[in-house]
């Protein structure tokens, strides 16, 4: 943001970016807390489903302890530690965006994307897995694991989601980079946008052991 | 909170955090990871369950803390990102007082008709 422009933009008729009615540390942590209490909202979320995991986990428990075997735990492991390398980097770019080095903030973005396009490849290889085993909604050995595999697949799509909103939230964080917008005093988008892909993160370090381990 | 000068950088703005302890906390949750997966190879039984959850939330703090900055936010961040966490626990503590008592209906028809196999004659429908 330049701040030699401000009395062209106050004479706009249109009014300043809404930005502009606070003074930039404000808007700073005014906008770092909203996405607090929006994740704080995610984590019921996922919570509500943690719960329906733990009811039908006491009630089935030889289903779940069977299902959680059809599961492949190497490539459940190796998404977490991509995951866990993609938070890295994420913390890496807030780390630059705060120095004011946008091209690092570009490129260590473009590793957290990269680290997430991996993820879904990984998630799409275990799907198709699923898929040709007859286990996936409306296939012939569905009813072996009826409750074990709505929540799975309930569980690991709606995550699977957030990593793509992530993804493009991340990705316009990226482009924002490319044109050498942020600076020491001002990187809100980078600092938010790595608020929301760490809840990801965050949730499936929950997710990888309930469903791959503990069975 | 996390204003006052320290031997990190800071400005009116976030806290910058030494690029070291993210290095140290990405060692450390990969370690956490194979951790996991280890104990997960042998059966310990429900303390398997036990040691995954304590493991993980101790991953998720560490994400939270550092990552997220947590630890250097101010307390209304802390307030609401406690809020969530406490209402979870509302929830499951709830799930696991209740859950293991319930009686399904299944069993309730099953124990009915063991108590008629007895010869008892159970007049409970009129």
């Amino acid at each position: 943001m330049s701040h030699g422009e401000h009395a062209s933009v106050l004479d706009d008729p249109q009014g300043p970016p809404h930005v502009h009615h606070m003074d930039p540390p404000t808007a700073y942590h005014a906008a770092k807390f909203g996405m607090w209490l929006f994740l704080a909202t995610e984590l019921l979320l996922f919570g509500v489903m943690f719960a329906a995991f733990a009811i039908f986990r006491w009630k089935y428990f030889e289903e779940f302890h069977k299902a959680s075997k059809h599961l492949n735990w190497k490539l459940g492991a190796a998404n977490t530690a991509v995951l866990l390398t993609s938070s890295y980097f994420a913390a890496m770019a807030v780390d630059h965006a705060q120095h004011g080095r946008n091209k690092k903030v570009l490129s260590s973005l473009l590793i957290t994307i990269g680290c997430a396009v991996g993820f879904l490849v990984i998630k799409t290889i275990e799907y198709s897995e699923k898929y040709h085993h007859g286990y996936f909604p409306g296939g012939e050995n569905f009813h072996e694991y009826k409750t074990f595999l709505p929540l799975y697949f309930c569980m690991t799509g709606i995550h699977a989601l957030h990593v793509i909103i992530g993804m493009v939230l991340l990705g316009w964080v990226a482009s924002l980079a490319a044109k050498n917008r942020f600076s020491e005093r001002y990187y809100t988008p980078v600092e938010v946008g790595a608020l929301y892909w760490h809840l990801v993160d965050l949730i499936w370090i929950y997710l990888f052991p309930l469903l791959y381990l503990v069975g | 909170m996390g204003h006052s000068t320290g031997s990190s950088g800071h400005s009116e703005l976030g806290h910058i955090v030494p690029l070291k302890v993210y290095r140290t906390v990405l060692a450390i949750l990969l370690v956490l990871t194979v951790i996991t997966v280890a104990v997960a190879q042998f059966d310990f039984g429900n303390l398997n369950l036990v040691v995954a959850m304590v493991v993980a939330s101790v991953k998720a703090a560490l994400v939270a803390l550092f990552f997220m900055h947590l630890k250097y936010e101010n307390p209304i961040t802390w307030l609401y990102a406690a809020i969530p966490v406490f209402l979870l626990g509302l929830l499951l503590g709830g799930v696991f007082i209740d859950d293991p008592f319930r009686i399904s209906p299944e069993d309730a028809v099953v124990a009915d008709l063991s108590a008629e196999k007895m010869g008892e004659h159970h007049e409970s429908h009129h």
